[in-house]
């Protein structure tokens, strides 16, 4: 680890793209079980670019396009997993996981447990997903509910350039199949970051305070926490202070920190783009009000995506749950006023 | 030159292929025989070696005798289900038979018989159907797959295996099988897409006993044959004698040796009978007549082997008794053994779902353990000791 002061002088711009290229390159470096492979992530090195020059580094052993086929993709790397590897997925969009699932739910996710531990799976499943983009149909899905209701898989989600780094790094080196969520929207995002010396981040499981405040807590994750860093600044004026929790891993479930903030600010939104309704935020509110009920000011509110397939790109910012929105939740949370 | 008479020079000249075509592979040695391959009853089988006909026709009388233990302990609710291979037995027994030890063997639910004859305990084999763990034996140990109920989904396993071995230059071998309804479903067509193309060493079995269920191949299929699938994907099909031990055991040596020598991948279709219904829940006579069923009973692949054997001079009544009173062993055993409870530890439940257990899986841990602990302490309640 780095102490704070060589970040500061080391650090330079970089996307998140970059970081999670360059947490595959060092997991391939670190480890030769690590194998990477997908739909065009070698010579093209995938649609995002993040897989960019592993094929060459690595030979295309070890970074492989594969035919095209999602189920075929992760099927493979099960038995690829039973045999001592360690393969890393792209699904190409969140919507082209789908014809996967019945891998991932009915093997992946339970080859530990049908085998009694003798057969981990230390899979990891890389899903772009989210809207923002202007993506066409199938293109912006937030499918993180379906993943979060099976047993057996890890969930997480990186939301800053060090997170996509770090969080990508611990879920290959994981025993455990991890299906890692990116956010389509921050691929881009910029951030001062050191890829020569990159530090450590908190490990999976755990939640992050970003934002430290007195009056509500903002619980979110993966593309909606700039949206709820940018609100906890605008409510300033308006006399609040909120607090933001990055929760980084939506399984395992780091009830610990989200229940400690919300004790201390005694009011919680839970923000998130996909559906409101079976979604996310329906767990987490209710994990909330069972763990902090004689603290609460005000019942757990949610902002999230409305409950409609994805949009078209010219209204998904109706869609997409924004700063308004955020702050006139906020606004209810004076419940009794 | 007009645009008519552009036209016309296009319409007389010669026609060019498109620039990117080429053929890729011959199918010619690809395609199946038009007959599934035979040696019993012909005249090829006088080359048989005496010891592989001796030890097939061993192994097929205990996997018949085993069949028949397993269905008699779902009527007595030792076993919740069973489905058997009951004239299926060939197959099964060639499967496991053509195998090295390092080798892998990728079972359906229907394929215990395979995994016993493989070598795994007749007990273990039977917890899934028993009901008391998903899987009873340590895979690596035994190289044996977990038995796989969601149809053809192992079989991209079996690819993803055998292409790793060979990855890391291991000569390993990935055996899977697969029902004819199973050749329906995506990941059969994803896994032999992928084998072919990463030419990886696997063989897919397909055991055409007739049947999915209560649905015929002919509302199935409408391929010539499920070997014709092969040719396909670019490799090779073969059709063989489902009960005609020896052939089946021919055919899938010579895949598995093809396998492990880099060839590539094979797919096999092995035309059988499935005499007992889907399971022990099914009703077989809704949709097939007595008459089917019997037109297989000549065509047994006990039958098959004894008049061989018979014919060459090979066993007399007391072998044959002999490998009946084996074969009456292992059921006795396997009865005994399963007419015990097996002993369970409910907080097993929350072992193995991750590595470290999550906090809220402790929770609920912490939950059932006090819910055990009240129920231990409540004299008379259910589950406590008597
Ligand atoms: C994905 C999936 N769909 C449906 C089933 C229910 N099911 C169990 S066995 C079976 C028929 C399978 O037939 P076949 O592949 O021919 O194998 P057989 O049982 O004849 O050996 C069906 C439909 C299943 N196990 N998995």
């Amino acid at each position: 680890m780095t102490t704070v002061a060589e970040k500061a002088t080391a650090a330079k711009p970089a996307t998140m793209a970059q970081a999670l290229g360059r947490a595959l390159r060092d997991s391939m470096a670190a480890d030769p079980a690590v194998h990477v492979m997908g739909e065009d992530v070698g010579t093209l090195g995938g649609v995002f670019r993040v897989t960019d020059g592993l094929a060459k580094e690595f030979g295309e052993d070890r970074c492989t396009d594969t035919p095209l086929a999602e189920a075929g993709i992760l099927g493979a790397a099960v038995g690829m997993a039973m045999y001592g590897l360690r393969p890393v997925v792209e699904m190409q969009f969140d919507a082209f996981a789908y014809p996967a699932f019945e891998q991932l739910i009915s093997h992946v996710a339970r080859m530990r447990n049908r085998t009694r531990g003798a057969m981990p799976l230390p899979i990891t499943v890389r899903v772009p997903y989210g809207g923002g983009i202007g993506g066409v149909e199938h293109h912006s899905d937030s499918s993180e509910a379906y993943y979060m209701a099976t047993p057996g898989l890890t969930v997480v989600t990186p939301a800053t350039v060090a997170d996509a780094y770090g969080l990508l790094r611990q879920s290959i080196a994981s025993d455990d199949p991890v299906v890692f969520l990116e956010p389509k929207r921050l691929y881009w995002a910029k951030d001062s970051w050191n890829p020569e010396q990159p530090v450590d981040v908190e490990p999976i499981g755990t939640a992050v305070v970003r934002r430290p405040g007195t009056s509500a807590t903002l619980i979110t994750y993966g593309p909606s926490l700039p949206v709820c860093l940018e609100a906890a600044e605008a409510a300033r004026g308006e006399g609040w202070d909120l607090e933001v929790v990055d929760l980084r891993s939506l399984v395992p479930f780091d009830d610990a920190t989200v229940a400690a903030s919300v004790r201390r600010t005694g009011r919680a939104v839970v923000v998130h783009e996909s559906g409101g309704f079976g979604g996310p935020g329906g767990e987490i509110a209710a994990r909330v009000t069972e763990r902090c009920f004689h603290h609460l000011q005000a019942p757990v509110l949610r902002v999230a995506g409305f409950d409609i397939p994805y949009p078209p790109p010219m209204l998904e910012r109706h869609h997409l749950p924004g700063v308004d929105r955020v702050l006139d939740a906020v606004a209810r949370l004076q419940w009794d006023q | 030159m007009t645009v008519m008479e552009q036209r016309d020079t296009r319409r007389t000249g010669a026609p060019t292929p498109p620039p990117a075509w080429q053929p890729r592979t011959d199918p010619a040695p690809l395609l199946p025989d038009a007959e599934p391959y035979r040696v019993l009853g012909t005249d090829a089988a006088a080359q048989t070696d005496p010891e592989l006909l001796r030890r097939l026709y061993a192994e097929v009388v205990r996997g018949r005798r085993y069949n028949a233990q397993a269905t008699a302990l779902t009527k007595q609710g030792r076993l919740a289900v069973y489905p058997s291979t009951t004239g299926q037995e060939a197959g099964e027994i060639a499967a496991a038979l053509a195998l090295e030890d390092r080798d892998w063997l990728f079972p359906s639910y229907r394929d215990t018989l395979a995994a016993v004859a493989r070598g795994l305990d007749p007990v273990q084999a039977l917890t899934l159907l028993r009901g008391d763990w998903h899987t009873g034996y340590d895979p690596h140990e035994h190289r044996i797959a977990p038995l796989c109920t969601p149809l053809a989904t192992q079989l991209p396993h079996a690819v993803g295996l055998a292409h790793a071995a060979r990855l890391k230059g291991d000569d390993v071998v990935a055996l899977a099988m697969v029902g004819d309804g199973g050749t329906s479903e995506g990941d059969f067509h994803e896994a032999l897409n992928f084998a072919a193309v990463w030419q990886a060493p696997v063989v897919f079995l397909v055991q055409n006993n007739g049947f999915a269920i209560s649905v015929p191949l002919a509302k199935q299929t409408a391929a010539p044959s499920l070997a014709h699938k092969a040719v396909g994907y670019g490799m090779p099909g073969r059709l063989v004698d489902g009960n005609d031990a020896v052939a089946m055991h021919e055919v899938l040596t010579e895949a598995v040796t093809r396998a492990r020598e880099g060839g590539g991948p094979t797919l096999i279709e092995a035309i059988t009978y499935r005499m007992d219904a889907h399971t022990n829940a099914d009703d077989a006579t809704r949709y097939r007549t007595d008459a089917e069923v019997e037109a297989w009973r000549d065509h047994d692949p006990i039958l098959l082997l004894e008049r061989e054997l018979t014919r060459r001079g090979l066993i007399d009544e007391a072998g044959i008794q002999a490998v009946r009173d084996d074969a009456e062993t292992m059921a006795a055993d396997l009865r005994a053994h399963m007419n015990q409870d097996p002993v369970l530890d409910p907080m097993d439940l929350f072992t193995d779902v991750y590595a470290e257990q999550t906090s809220q899986l402790r929770e609920q841990a912490a939950q059932l353990r006090a819910e055990l602990d009240a129920e231990a302490e409540t004299p008379g309640a259910e589950g406590s000791p008597a």
